[in-house]
């Protein structure tokens, strides 16, 4: 029961994007298209998942003072894995996502995570949160994405609803992710707090 | 668990045992997918050959051939022939003009330099502009996102009847057609939002265009030019 509510806080009551405002410039910079946020997502997860085990491995061993340094090797060493595999096993979705996979390493979610949750509880809580964390990570990224798609160039996940012509391109540039971001922000807030 | 002391010597030791191990790790994931990543890019510029020439039954990777353009690029031309005819040429080639970095295509020329098809290989443009390049300038039918509209019926449009044939570079020759963007006062539709990416690619494709041809030519009076070898 802990670990449920460990894991389903990353959903809505401290949803990284929605709730903390963590991690906004891959989520303000990759969401041009839900299929983006929705791989970014996933790769964040991973990587949210595999640094919090680590850290929460080595968290006695690391002296209070580097472990900042220590935490962003771990973090870093993880994004190139991820990089290198995905390069080699799946290169379509490399082909889609290879320009944001760097920019994990610098995703003060993950950094986040592993210094305020991971270097003080224990190996399980610690995947759960990174697990829970990572796919509310994904969720807002995929709705972002998905509502700059639709009202940026009339798609869904690639499906076309209505013309290109008639949709706002201002979505698909940068000022649309605020502007989204800012009203998804406030309809779930309208609709938890109700 | 009692957190270890921030002395000097245990910081040091800490941070050299995480950073050996991080990368020891990444070294032996590099070896593991070297291989793989070196053959999926090899795939995808065979699969990208095959998609830009007319059908061959030579093997145009073992004929490749390397030139210089004018800019110092140096273009990758994979020849395609069918019954030891030249039927057109892959041509690896490249813009520095893009958004950010080079934008490398694949594209198929005639022998008389009219584009067959091309593939966009690597760029680093902006995610949702520029990547339309990978089907913006092929004729309208081709593009998957121009046709079969859910709504169409519903704004009495049909599909795919705007654009059309002033973006696409398909079967046209970069000789009698200004492959520059309308706004450079040529003949081709930028991409939206995107002239600078357009700009790059047309430019690639004029490269392209270009090099390929002057090889014609250099080859004709190759016999002074055998010490550049």
């Amino acid at each position: 029961m802990k670990q449920w509510t460990n894991f389903s806080k990353g959903f809505f009551k401290e949803n990284p994007v929605f709730i903390l405002l963590l991690g906004l410039c891959p989520a303000l910079g990759v969401t041009s298209s839900a299929i983006n946020g929705l791989g970014m997502g996933l790769a964040t997860t991973f990587v949210l998942v595999m640094a919090n085990m680590v850290v929460s491995l080595i968290k006695g061993f690391i002296p209070e003072k580097v472990r900042i340094p220590s935490f962003i090797v771990v973090i870093a060493t993880f994004v190139t894995i991820v990089e290198m595999t995905m390069q080699a096993y799946a290169p379509a979705l490399f082909e889609a996502l290879g320009l944001f996979i760097p920019l994990i390493v610098v995703n003060c979610l993950v950094l986040g995570r592993a210094e305020a949750f991971a270097s003080k509880n224990n190996l399980v809580s610690s995947v759960v949160d990174g697990a829970g964390m990572g796919l509310g990570f994904a969720m807002a990224l995929t709705m972002l994405g998905g509502v700059r798609e639709l009202f940026g160039s009339g798609q869904l996940f690639g499906f076309v609803l209505f013309p290109e012509e008639y949709g706002m391109l201002v979505f698909v540039l940068a000022p649309g992710a605020f502007i989204g971001l800012g009203y998804l922000i406030a309809v779930l807030n309208r609709l938890t707090k109700a | 668990m009692a957190k270890r002391e921030s002395t000097l010597p245990n910081m040091v030791i800490t941070l050299v045992i995480i950073t050996a191990v991080a990368g020891g790790s990444l070294g032996l994931i590099y070896q593991l997918t070297k291989t793989p990543i070196e053959m999926s890019a090899e795939e995808r510029q065979q699969a990208a050959i095959q998609l830009v020439v007319p059908e061959f039954d030579n093997d145009p990777a073992e004929e490749m051939y390397e030139l210089t353009s004018d800019e110092g690029f140096i273009l990758k031309v994979f020849p395609a022939k069918k019954d030891g005819e030249l039927v057109g040429a892959a041509i690896e080639t490249r813009s520095h003009m893009g958004f950010s970095g080079d934008i490398i295509i694949m594209v198929g020329l005639t022998p008389d330099g009219t584009v067959i098809d091309y593939q966009v290989l690597d760029h680093r443009e902006t995610p949702g502009l520029g990547t339309k390049m990978d089907d913006w300038f092929k004729p309208s039918d081709k593009d998957g996102s121009q046709e079969g509209r859910l709504l169409d019926p519903l704004f009495g449009i049909s599909a795919g009847d705007e654009g059309g044939d002033s973006r696409s570079v398909i079967g046209k020759n970069p000789g009698d057609t200004d492959m520059l963007v309308e706004q450079d006062g040529g003949a081709i539709d930028a991409i939206t939002a995107a002239t600078i990416t357009s700009r790059a690619f047309l430019h690639a494709i004029e490269v392209a265009y270009r090099t390929y041809l002057d090889r014609d030519d250099a080859a004709s009076g190759a016999t002074d030019s055998g010490d550049w070898e």
